[in-house]
């Protein structure tokens, strides 16, 4: 085959490119790693005497709790859905991803005024028993075993999507072969189908931990300590950046620790897609009890996760929409919407710049660089905003000189005052999301099919279109609608580098909730749970066709 | 295509600068709520549009650090006089002058040489259960370490600045190992672990969880006028016992204004501080936001006129700045969450 000649060859064009691509959306990465150079001895023993421990501890305890948690909701849910054939099956498929739109600040503070103490439901309680504080034993939601459980209700969907593609990928001849050897079902879920959907498995588990480690809404809401709300209070009480952005490098470095684990579990297993159609395995009717068993658990996280929250939104909101709908909310939902749209937009493109580098040049150097930069998912977004905004902000000073004493001319904050450096961020921050969906979808992509094709005669930009584009358009497709929703939810990048005059739905139901007022926030958090369930919908209808795109490469 | 070329498009749109008469630049980290129907009047009286971004006040700071002398910011609004403090320390702000704004405010409202003023005055007093507790069981802060009040007391977090005000302003009153005591006496009273925010420790000696909560006085003003009953009903249940009435005063904070230092549009900016300190705006602070104004002689809401009138600290504000650092270790040392 003929190559286009590069300047550099082909291979210096990927290089150079990912490493241009990884050192800009790596700089604000860099500059928390930077700080470990600058030891801040005083400040690290005081937290090392007080603090640090419940840091470390709470943190590891909650994104642990969440994986094991969505681990079972995903897993079953993703099987029963897969596996069986029951009464509202074809609803549940799509109902049980909704908690996606949800963020997980908003549902901890729905439970919170339903479940606190001085909440209607205990109030309730003590109305109609005539208890006093202490007369009885109620679960206190602002704890760290109810943000575990507020955090994996809305992240068990990473799991669930992942293993769901698993499960019904899984061609029926397998069952049949195990079967055919005195394999019984029970033996064949745990030795067969769950090892075949490991890597899946615990590719969204991983996803939802990196997403534990790094909230902060609902830790600082529930008056937790852990990485996220110690980086603040060393911040900003204690007045000292650097040790902040030290804690924010050893939070990251547990997160490096997580992707190693995860890489090294599906080191050696790696999985192509036959290019001839499968059958896919037959779907088992759920009679007696189990009919009735199975909707109701498969309905249960939807509920819990979802349909309550939004009721309880939906309640505030009634009472408060009348002075909350205006043109400026109109401006607000279109400013969401848009700024979600490039962001995502962006993100998949770099992705899929880096999954094809990856791919074209399986070489140390790139699969390193790729590796930095999907740590940004780990860190906290008000890090990387701090970070984006002293690189982006020293890149302008720089600029402004140049123009200055070159033109007489002063161009002002281009970069760091503009919508740039949100996108800058999210690309950073989400890229690891669009990055996993897009090398699944590469990685169903055999090396073997293009070698084929190239046999065959075709050129690389036909089998870009022929067989990749094709197979490739769930997972693309699944990527942009990701990192669309994850956008959409973001709070605290979005807070710290807006431009003037610039507000999201997700700032506004912030300003509100802070201000403890709950009700008026209600409005927008609805808003941005329809707005996210958009992209959920459209995706549920992608998820379930994977037989009709093999068909079309046949 | 279509779609990106119009993205494109409305990216260039919002990023080029409008092209306005006279406009002044602010990050407040006062909410949106809370500020911009005060802005769209200055804009009516005065013509000069007014861009905001509000946003924590640690962040305001550093992106007006970071963003040197091209900064567009003109002013800086903050909702506490330790982050007014550190944005002068950290030199990125100027005297106010030309206004007559300073000269009409106490001594104690405003920076020594004019950086920043104070444009609010926000309470902390103690809130206490109206059935439960029985008047003059406690009138100062220090009552609150007593072993009768074990397992009584609600309080936020300590990340929070409002108790890191406190605590600081307790430093520089009674000194360093005073506080530390009361520090530690009160942590061990406390009802619960410290969690949610201001209504939340006021719903908590509402609904019976404890006897006495502290908490900022606009909060409870808020409640009070809810329009969802139940919120109403709760705050009934509580009433304010001003701590100190008889030495030092009940402790305040104040919500201020900084000049930037690199104000592109000072003239403008100086205006929109005066308009902040006329006599409409500190009637609008008392009336809609139940803060009280820094002027006197402005009347309070009903609501704030019925928590009744109080002695104030008279500590220098700035100091509160300066000891913040020394308060959050106090409180980390006495594992107040």
């Amino acid at each position: 085959m003929r190559q286009i000649n590069w300047p550099f060859g082909p291979f210096n064009f990927w290089l150079i490119g990912i490493t241009l691509g990884c050192f800009v959306l790596a700089a604000p990465i860099g500059l928390v790693f930077v700080s470990v150079f600058f030891p801040q001895t005083e400040i690290w023993q005081h937290l090392y005497t007080t603090v640090l421990a419940d840091y470390i501890v709470n943190s590891i305890v909650l994104a642990f709790g969440v994986g094991l948690i969505v681990i079972v909701i995903g897993t079953v849910l993703a099987w029963c859905i897969a596996r069986y054939e029951f009464t509202g099956r074809k609803q549940l498929q799509w109902l049980v991803l909704l908690p996606m739109a949800m963020p997980a600040y908003i549902i901890a503070y729905t439970y919170t005024g339903l479940l606190d103490f001085a909440g209607p439901i205990q109030t309730l309680l003590r109305e109609t028993f005539d208890w006093q504080y202490g007369d009885y034993y109620f679960p206190d939601i602002r704890s760290l075993p109810g943000a575990i459980v507020m955090l994996s209700l809305v992240l068990y969907p990473y799991v669930y999507m992942l293993a769901r593609t698993a499960f019904s990928e899984q061609p029926a001849s397998l069952e049949d072969v195990s079967r055919s050897l005195g394999v019984s079902s029970r033996k064949y879920l745990f030795k067969v189908v769950l090892p075949l959907a490991r890597p899946a498995i615990l590719m969204g588990a991983a996803l939802a931990m990196m997403e534990a480690f790094a909230d902060y809404g609902t830790v600082q809401y529930f008056g937790l300590s852990t990485f996220t709300t110690g980086i603040f209070r060393t911040w900003f009480g204690l007045g000292n950046g650097l040790a902040a952005a030290q804690l924010a490098a050893l939070l990251t470095s547990f997160v490096m620790l997580l992707l190693i684990l995860e890489f090294l579990s599906r080191r050696k297993i790696r999985y192509y897609f036959q290019g001839q159609k499968t059958q896919q395995a037959k779907r088992i009717k759920l009679t007696g009890s189990k009919a009735f068993w199975v909707p109701f658990i498969c309905l249960l996280p939807v509920c819990l996760g979802f349909i309550f929250p939004v009721l309880q939104l939906f309640i505030w909101a009634s009472k408060t929409y009348s002075q909350q709908f205006s043109a400026e909310f109109g401006l607000l939902l279109w400013n969401s919407f848009y700024l979600a749209a490039i962001a995502a937009f962006v993100a998949v493109v770099l992705a899929l710049f880096f999954a094809y580098g990856k791919r074209l040049h399986p070489i140390k150097s790139i699969r390193m660089l790729v590796g930095v930069v999907n740590l940004g998912y780990a860190i906290p977004g008000t890090v990387l905003a701090i970070g984006a905004m002293i690189s982006l902000s020293w890149l302008d000073i720089r600029l402004n000189g140049l123009t200055e004493s070159w033109f007489d001319l002063s161009l002002g904050l281009v970069f760091s005052g503009s919508l740039f450096a949100l996108i800058l961020v999210y690309s950073s921050r989400f890229l690891a999301v669009a990055m996993h969906n897009v090398d699944t979808g590469l990685a169903r992509v055999k090396p073997s099919m293009d070698d084929a094709a190239r046999s065959l005669g075709y050129k690389p930009f036909q089998i870009l279109r022929k067989i990749h584009l094709p197979l490739m358009k769930t997972s693309v497709l699944s990527a942009l609608l990701l990192v669309f929703v994850d956008v959409l939810k973001e709070l605290p990048a979005t807070l710290i580098l807006r431009p003037f005059n610039f507000n999201t739905l997700a700032v506004k139901t912030f300003e509100l909730a802070s201000d403890e007022r709950l009700m008026d926030a209600a409005l927008p958090a609805l808003a941005i749970v329809c707005v996210g369930i958009l992209p959920v919908v459209l995706l549920t209808l992608l998820i379930d066709k994977p037989s009709e795109i093999t068909s079309q490469i046949k | 295509m279509k779609k990106i070329i119009s993205c494109i498009f409305v990216i260039v749109t919002l990023l080029s600068p409008a092209v306005v008469a006279e406009q002044v630049n602010l990050y407040s980290a006062r909410k949106e709520a809370l500020i911009k129907p005060l802005l769209d009047s200055f804009t009516q009286q005065t013509g000069i549009s007014v861009n905001l971004v509000t946003g924590k006040a640690d962040n305001l700071i550093t992106r007006l650090k970071s963003e040197g002398k091209y900064s567009p910011a003109d002013l800086l609004l903050t909702t506490d006089v330790g982050r007014l403090y550190r944005a002068k320390q950290q030199g990125l702000t100027q005297e106010i002058s030309e206004t007559e704004a300073i000269s009409k405010l106490p001594n104690n409202y405003h920076d020594e040489q004019g950086h920043w003023l104070g444009l609010s005055l926000r309470a902390r007093p103690l809130m206490v259960s109206v059935d439960r507790v029985a008047a003059q069981s406690i009138t100062k802060m220090e009552d609150l370490t007593k072993p009768e009040w074990k397992g009584r007391i609600c309080i936020r977090s300590s990340n929070n600045i409002y108790n890191q005000s406190m605590v600081a302003s307790l430093i520089a009153q009674l000194g360093e190992s005073a506080t530390e005591e009361w520090v530690n006496g009160l942590v061990k009273n406390f009802a619960r672990p410290p969690q949610g925010g201001d209504r939340d420790q006021i719903k908590g000696v509402a609904s019976g969880l404890c006897d006495v909560a502290i908490a900022n006085t606009y909060y409870l003003a808020g409640m009070l006028s809810s329009k969802d009953e139940t919120t109403k009903q709760q705050a009934k249940k509580v009433k304010v016992v001003w701590p100190n009435q008889e030495d030092r005063g009940a402790h305040i904070n104040i919500s201020g204004v900084a000049l930037a230092k690199n104000a592109p549009n000072k003239a403008a900016a100086l205006k929109l501080i005066d308009f902040l300190l006329s006599e409409e705006s500190q009637l609008w602070y008392a009336k809609t936001n139940h803060e009280y104004p820094v002027l006197a002689g402005i009347p309070y809401s009903d609501i704030l006129q019925s928590f009744g009138v109080f002695e104030t600290e008279q500590v220098p504000l700035s100091q509160l700045g300066e000891l913040n650092s020394a308060a959050v270790q106090m409180m980390d040392r006495a594992g107040w969450k």
